[in-house]
């Protein structure tokens, strides 16, 4: 059936392809480039919504994952480009300025972090989940600012951008298209995450924890899975937006990345599947428009997210396109 | 006599001075609805947590199909084939009548960690969903949002979930609670026919419903059973008309 919903959900996915591209005609590659940002930040919230959206879970340490992503980038791309070994056992290993290899690294570093972090932390619920996740965030926050190997407080800069088979990453528009293919293969993965079996109980979970453990169902094993999904693709988010910027600092991992993850989010519409996407998009319009005007942009974000909380529950999808209808 | 399928073992439960559960001992048979009923603070919610696996009791043992199962927890328990409707409704109010019901039938296949397939296109799930609405008379209201059903339904649909985990024993919290003469009756009589399927422990607070099902009646006064029997040895019974029943009459 097309709703509402659905035909807003293409028209973004679409006008984020279509700007990026007549910019590209026109040749203006600083509109590439805020159309690539907004595309990886929109992964980024696509993370952080399977957590939040699905699971209800209010995590505010997803920068957590965010910068180990960023981190798994610039650690294997240093070592690449200073011809440093990482490690010399049990293989020689120099580290990768391969694309496909590091979001592999970035993903199973990201994942393995939520793990052991949604085990601790799922035990706790409500403001204590809050509080743990945004603990261990800023644990880590300050663990790269002591990791003077890496840049500490300064951070890490890469030469060139890291490298994909058969395309040339230094030219914006090819980079955009990677992300814009990944953040599209994300959207897919969720949408039938939602549906899935997996989703259905996840979900459960959040409306009645009682009813999913009548019915046999384990809460915590599927927030903990939940969790571990949702830490690997904002995971990945962050492995490209250190590419991106070239250069990885702990700013990734502060909780105002977390932050700003969340403000994705709830900007356009918590549990809407393409909430992130307008979300993001609409983050970086501001900050773009509103930026030029002020530095202290972020008094209008403010107040458009008091509007949007107080006025708008369903964020920037659900004043546009109506309340969500329980899904037959 | 057939083993029983859920038995209490002097299960003793106590919150600081006051003791919830006083050597509580009882046992559910094959075929039989077995009624719980006692006045309000006698400690019925308190049993039903300690069968459901919600709290640990002090001492004592809970037995299901004649294993002892103190030691494990509600998700477990519903595994090995409890199936517990809760005094107020338990159900994701988002989801449709029918979603509510897959999530009944995911529990009872025990696989839900499958991330891609269409969970309301899998006829393994959907066909018990819908033959349990069937059978509660909700099919007509499969695609309505739980949260717009009337309270009456709700509680239909909570027998519903319980059906499609096809469990070895039910165990009801105040199944006809608000429900209405007519509701009250209608559910009187399904539950009639249900106990073939699985034994019923009933705890209720409609007489007319506990006499006219129970095949037992066991009387839980300040955490303590004070007669089990058939309806006429309870009606007959001093020591429960005075404890509960009152002066009146309640048959």
């Amino acid at each position: 059936m097309l709703t509402r919903e659905y035909m807003l959900n293409w028209a973004m996915i679409a006008a984020l392809l279509f700007v990026p591209l007549a910019a590209w005609t026109l040749d203006e590659p600083f509109i590439i480039t805020l159309a690539t940002k907004a595309a990886i930040l929109a992964l980024a919230g696509v993370g952080l919504n399977i957590a939040l959206g699905q699971g209800g879970l209010i995590s505010l340490g997803h920068a957590a994952f965010f910068g180990i992503g960023g981190y798994a980038m610039g650690i294997l791309a240093a070592h690449a480009q200073n011809y440093e070994p990482l490690f010399g056992w049990p293989f020689l290993f120099e580290g990768s300025n391969q694309m496909p290899l590091i979001w592999l690294v970035a993903v199973a570093a990201s994942a393995s972090a939520a793990l052991v972090i949604g085990a601790l932390s799922l035990r706790t619920s409500g403001v204590y989940f809050i509080m743990i996740t945004l603990a261990f965030g800023q644990m880590l926050y300050y663990f790269a600012i002591s990791w003077s190997a890496y840049g500490g407080e300064d951070g890490l800069s890469i030469w060139v951008r890291n490298e994909f088979p058969g395309l040339n990453t230094l030219d914006p528009i090819q980079f955009f298209a990677i992300a814009y293919v990944i953040l599209c293969l994300a959207l897919f993965f969720a949408a039938r995450l939602a549906r899935s079996p997996f989703g259905l109980a996840l979900a459960a979970a959040r409306q009645n924890e009682d009813r999913v453990e009548a019915v046999g169902l384990t809460p915590f094993t599927l927030r903990l899975t939940a969790f571990v999904i949702s830490g690997a693709i904002t995971g990945l988010a962050g492995a490209l937006f250190a590419d991106l910027n070239r250069f990885v600092s702990p700013t990734m991992l502060s909780w105002h990345t977390s932050g700003e993850i969340m403000i994705f989010v709830i900007l356009g519409g918590v549990g809407r599947l393409y909430g992130p996407v307008a979300g993001a998009a609409l983050y970086i319009l501001l900050e773009h428009l509103l930026g030029g005007i002020s530095d202290y942009w972020q008094i209008f974000l403010g107040l458009l997210l008091l509007l949007i909380v107080l006025f708008a529950r369903g964020g920037l999808i659900g004043a546009l396109a109506g309340r969500e209808k329980a899904h037959g | 006599m057939a083993d029983a399928v859920l038995r209490t073992k002097k299960l003793n439960k106590s919150f600081g001075a006051l003791q919830a559960s006083r050597d509580v001992s009882l046992d559910l048979r094959p075929g039989e609805i077995h009624a719980l009923i006692g006045p309000n603070g006698a400690g019925k919610s308190t049993l039903i947590k300690q069968i459901a696996g919600n709290i640990a009791p002090d001492s004592g043992k809970v037995e299901l199909l004649g294993r002892d199962v103190t030691a494990l927890d509600t998700v477990a328990r519903a595994r090995m084939g409890l199936g517990r409707t809760f005094q107020i409704s338990a159900l994701a109010m988002e989801y449709t009548v029918l979603q509510n019901a897959v999530l009944g039938a995911l529990g009872g296949q025990g696989r839900p960690y499958r991330l891609f397939r269409n969970v309301m296109k899998d006829p393994a799930l959907l066909e018990p969903a819908r033959d349990a609405l069937e059978r509660v008379g909700l099919s007509d209201d499969a695609g309505r949002r739980t949260a717009d059903l009337s309270h009456g339904q709700r509680r239909q649909l909570e027998v519903a979930v319980a059906l499609t985990l096809q469990p070895k024993l039910f165990l009801m919290d105040e199944p006809m609670a608000g429900l209405g003469s007519a509701g009250s009756k209608a559910l009187t009589g399904f539950l009639d026919d249900l106990r073939q399927e699985a034994p019923i422990l009933l705890v209720e607070h409609d007489m007319d419903a506990v006499f006219a099902l129970a095949d037992r009646i066991s009387v839980l006064v300040y955490g303590q059973i004070i007669a089990t029997g058939t309806a006429a040895d309870i009606r007959a019974n001093a020591e429960v008309r005075r404890a509960y029943l009152g002066e009146e009459d309640a048959a």
